[in-house]
């Protein structure tokens, strides 16, 4: 590389650096390159997303902290605030799956733990390419591993997530990392130092190689060289982790500290400058001052590192004392390494000499923003020119067979078996439900408590939004919501991760622009701000004269409020209750983007069933209506694999059986598979098949008897009282419950 | 009956047990430091679960090594009651106080799921409640929860009574499949031969409370205050 591009090594464009030197006046020292080429990455700066991420909603009622710090905050009573957030950990967990899955933990704990919150629940939402050879193996038994040794070990339960597997996925998986925290009214914290002079006192573990310049990487393709980044990825210490929390739960109490930064992408030049910018202030570092776990690491290095289970905290000069005997007290390493300014600028220090010089607002605030160009992709027309009508009947029986050991439909209790998913006894539902469900408390000072509990739903269909990024994107907010409202949730708020291909190719970015769109007016109608989040873009493998990019796939927790202490789960209860399907049921059914399509026919085509977001809303409305009145036994949505995997799911574990009697013009496959939204199976007692059938048709939505719960463990399904099909569950059952751990 | 609940860098259990002890089942409860050198005051100290000190090196051997793990050597031959939960388990036998050691699982795999717990002997402090025989119903979360002693030294535990509960089905056979770990003849929980110190992998602390679905580990420390 000629001597004149060496900004390339720091991930900018000739533009950008050309800006750069115009700005300054003069060509920028290495150090300074690395500071603005971590900043100036998508993944810290968000420069080809900014302007569309403005669509969605971020304020409401409950929303007492939008987008644009650590962690999104809402209200959850008078007494408890809720902090949360999710972001992605894609590019290190396909280089280094065990480390890169459990950085991504770390991280998102962090996140939330600067809010001041207590962190009390995670989740996890992965993609993975199809569990079939060594190497994917390989990633996913990596992944879950990662998770599972971090989040167990640093004692916050993993509550629930999702996991699909996709062909797309292959060598760029997605793992997504969700935390929880709670807050007690009114003592939230955020990423600010109130006036100059204040100091930094950066508190955690020692500083090491690991992890320099991670955010370039995670912002650049992947070529056939991938792993030869592995150093680029971190490694984690959730022991470190661990005293980390309790340390600052004790620092706060104590009342000793003013602003909360973590440490993530672009360590510690990133975490300083976002402060710097977000107090209007400058900074001043002394780099000799770090805890370096390494000798020898020169001020690029430090600046840059992004060693794990670090956080920087703005405190006044007389509490350093204090904090240095908190820090010894609980093993963590705690220095002042450096100071807040009046001036605006960043300068960092190495033994007296001034290593770096530059203008706060030219490392954030002046990161470019593009508006790159968007076009529909060819794809499109071909995936539309399915015809549902054309396709071969197959055998109802076999079909079924299939998907229920389809890694998309199979259990998923492989995977969240190997995690601790009741640490801190506040887990009401564990995983393997619509929705997770938590009681809020906490039991040493500040004592928290709250009457509600909290719901936590996680969707995101790459399928669906790849045939129709619009129809697509409402497709998964829909679901999300519906999903809370299978437990008697209503909804507070959303966090989203935005995981796409390279959005230097318009056709990822006509995916962005119309998922967003499509995403932001179904929230918008529901009413549901979006509070936090992130975007990961340049999931694209470019491998020989292949070019792969990912299904678009945002992926969203929904964080809801259950009051009363009512919710049911999706299995059935009792021998003798009603099985009834109901929602928007007299629209046109579709197979389109169907799992049943996938795996029966090889085939991911058709259209999106798009949603009707009035009809969508009523379901939900009246789902909590029955929940709360205590109508219905049981809820349960229909969606991957369609109708039937969804009653099977209801009567899985639960040692019953299930008779249907089926009176339909539909065919049979569509009626059975399709994977159409706005439909929710519910169980009653049989003396309340008049109260439901008036509440559903009071609001306008439609219903249908499907059958009833029997005690004998066997499924009968008869059309028109002719037999169709009759299974015994357990069969059944165990085709669903073994394969994931067959594969694995 | 006063308890007192072990906190050691990396315990993650002790808030849950010290809000079931005080909140559920209503006894005088505080946390004890593992800086502290001496025990007083207190009738039974519970060990919680948790990666004590990282469990670095080997589960519960780093804590076996601190100031109250001393105190805790003298707490127990004074005869003061002693409950190691998971973690806990794996640092009582780490000292000695409890026979045999806890192994990666058979799986190599954490596995958090419920299980049922056979009564094995209803005559101890920690199981008076309980009838033998009896089925109970706990989780487990763990990594490192296969218990292991020679078979001579197995023979002797059997004979004399100190094997507590053991892994079974729901209706009380005792197979391979009831088994989550591996561990040599489905042991989930063993007592010292005084019957003072008693060590479980099962975590009784998270299944006290209708709303979380359990209610059997009660019965574990409603033995324990009548004792």
């Amino acid at each position: 590389m000629p001597v004149e591009e060496v900004y390339r090594l720091y991930g900018l464009t000739k533009q950008e650096y050309e800006g750069i030197v115009k700005r300054l006046g003069r060509k920028p020292n290495h150090v300074e390159l690395g500071v603005l080429g971590a900043l100036w990455s998508e993944h810290c700066s968000y420069k080809s997303s900014k302007r569309l991420l403005r669509l969605f909603p971020t304020q409401g009622e409950h929303v007492l902290q939008g987008p644009g710090e650590n962690a999104g905050v809402v209200k959850l009573d008078d007494k408890v605030w809720l902090a949360f957030k999710i972001e992605s950990h894609n590019h290190p967990s396909f280089i280094e799956p065990f480390h890169g899955a459990a950085t991504g933990v770390g991280g998102i704990i962090r996140d939330v733990l600067s809010m001041g919150a207590r962190p009390i629940a995670l989740m996890d939402s992965l993609r993975f390419g199809l569990p079939l050879d060594p190497k994917t193996k390989h990633i996913v038994k990596g992944v879950v591993k990662g998770i599972s040794h971090y989040g167990n070990s640093v004692g916050i339960p993993t509550v629930g997530g999702e996991t699909f597997f996709e062909e797309c996925y292959k060598t760029n998986p997605l793992v997504n990392a969700f935390c929880l925290g709670i807050i007690p009214a009114g003592r939230m914290f955020r990423a600010r130092a109130t006036k100059p002079g204040q100091l930094l006192f950066l508190m955690g573990s020692s500083t090491g190689r690991d992890g320099i310049h991670g955010a370039v990487m995670a912002s650049g393709e992947f070529s056939e060289d991938a792993e030869s980044k592995r150093p680029n990825v971190q490694v984690g210490d959730p022991y470190f982790e661990k005293k980390l929390i309790e340390a600052l739960m004790r620092i706060i109490e104590e009342g000793l500290v003013v602003g909360i930064q973590d440490l993530g992408a672009a360590g510690l030049a990133g975490a300083s400058s976002e402060l710097a910018n977000k107090s209007k202030m400058g900074v001043v570092l002394h780099l000799e001052k770090v805890p370096l776990r390494e000798e020898g690491m020169n001020p690029y290095e430090i600046l840059l590192s992004e060693s794990q289970e670090r956080m920087l905290l703005v405190i006044e000069r007389d509490k350093v004392q204090r904090l240095k005997e908190l820090a010894k007290d609980f093993h963590l390493e705690g220095e002042v390494v450096g100071e807040m300014t009046d001036d605006g600028m960043f300068r960092a220090y190495f033994h007296g000499e001034l290593v770096a010089e530059l203008p706060v607002s030219l490392i954030t605030e002046e990161a470019p923003v593009y508006e790159r160009p968007s076009r529909e992709p060819d794809y499109i027309k071909q995936v539309r020119s399915f015809k549902e009508e054309e396709l071969e009947q197959k055998d109802i029986k076999d079909s079924l067979l299939k998907l229920l050991s389809s890694p998309n439909v199979c259990s998923k209790e492989w995977v969240y078996s190997q995690y601790d998913y009741q640490v801190g006894t506040n887990t009401v539902l564990v995983p393997g439900g619509d929705a997770a469900v938590l009681r809020i408390k906490w039991v040493v000072s500040p004592e928290i408590k709250s009457e509600k509990l909290v719901a936590l739903s996680c969707e995101g269909n790459g399928r669906m939004v790849f045939l129709n990024p619009y129809e697509g994107g409402k497709y998964v907010v829909a679901e999300a919501l519906r999903n809370l409202a299978c437990v008697g949730a209503q909804p507070l708020a959303i966090t989203d991760c935005l995981n796409f291909g390279n959005p230097e190719r318009p056709e990822v970015m006509w995916q962005l622009e119309m998922a967003i769109r499509g995403m932001a007016d179904a929230c918008k109608f529901f009413g549901v701000p979006v509070v936090s989040g992130n975007v990961s873009l340049y999931n694209e493998t470019v491998e020989e004269k292949e070019i792969r990019n990912i299904y678009p796939t945002p992926i969203l927790v929904a964080v809801g409020a259950i009051e009363g202490k009512r919710f049911v789960t999706h299995k059935f209860e009792e021998e003798g209750s009603m099985v009834f399907l109901i929602g928007d049921l007299k629209r046109s059914w579709s197979l389109g983007g169907s799992e049943y399509l996938k795996v029966v026919h090889g085939i991911v085509a058709g259209d999106v069933p798009a949603v009707d977001l009035k009809k969508e809303k009523l379901l939900h409305e009246t789902l909590i209506k029955l929940i709360r009145e205590e109508i219905i036994l049981s809820a349960h949505d229909v969606s991957t694999g369609g109708l039937m995997i969804a009653l099977l799911e209801c009567l899985f574990g639960t040692g019953l059986g299930l008779e249907l009697n089926l009176y339909t013009e539909e065919a049979l496959d569509r009626f059975f598979f399709s994977e159409s939204p706005t439909r929710v199976v519910v169980s009653i007692e049989k003396d309340k098949e008049e109260l439901l059938k008036n509440h559903v048709e009071g609001v306008g939505l439609d219903w249908l008897l499907l059958g009833k719960v029997k005690g004998e463990p066997e499924l009968i399904v008869e059309l028109y009282e002719e037999p169709i099909l009759k299974e015994r569950v357990e069969d059944l059952e165990k085709l669903w419950r073994d394969p994931l751990a067959d594969m694995l | 009956m006063k308890f007192g609940v072990c906190v050691f860098p990396g315990s993650n259990c002790d808030y849950d047990t010290y809000y079931v002890l005080r909140d559920v089942v209503g006894v005088e409860v505080r946390f004890l430091d593992f800086r502290e050198t001496k025990i007083q005051n207190i009738d039974c100290v519970v060990l919680p679960g948790g990666f004590s000190f990282g469990d670095y090196l080997r589960a519960g051997a780093l804590a076996s090594k601190t100031p109250i793990a001393k105190a805790l050597m003298d707490f127990a031959q004074r005869g003061g009651f002693v409950v190691g939960i998971c973690n806990g388990f794996q640092i009582l036998t780490e000292l000695h106080l409890l026979p045999g050691a806890l192994l990666r699982n058979e799986n190599l795999r954490f596995v958090c799921k419920d299980v049922y717990l056979r009564v094995e002997n209803s005559s101890t402090p920690f199981t008076k409640k309980l009838e033998k025989g009896e089925v109970i119903r706990m989780p487990i979360a763990h990594g490192e929860g296969r218990f292991y002693v020679p078979g001579g030294e197995l023979k002797r535990l059997e004979e004399r009574g100190q094997i507590l509960f053991r892994y079974c089905q729901e209706d009380g056979s005792i197979t391979k499949e009831a088994n989550p770990n591996g561990s040599v003849g489905n042991i989930a929980g063993v007592c010292n031969e005084t019957f003072n110190v008693f060590g479980l992998m099962p975590h009784p602390e998270r299944a006290c409370e209708d709303l979380l679905g359990y209610y059997d580990g009660l019965l574990l420390w409603y033995s324990l205050i009548s004792a």
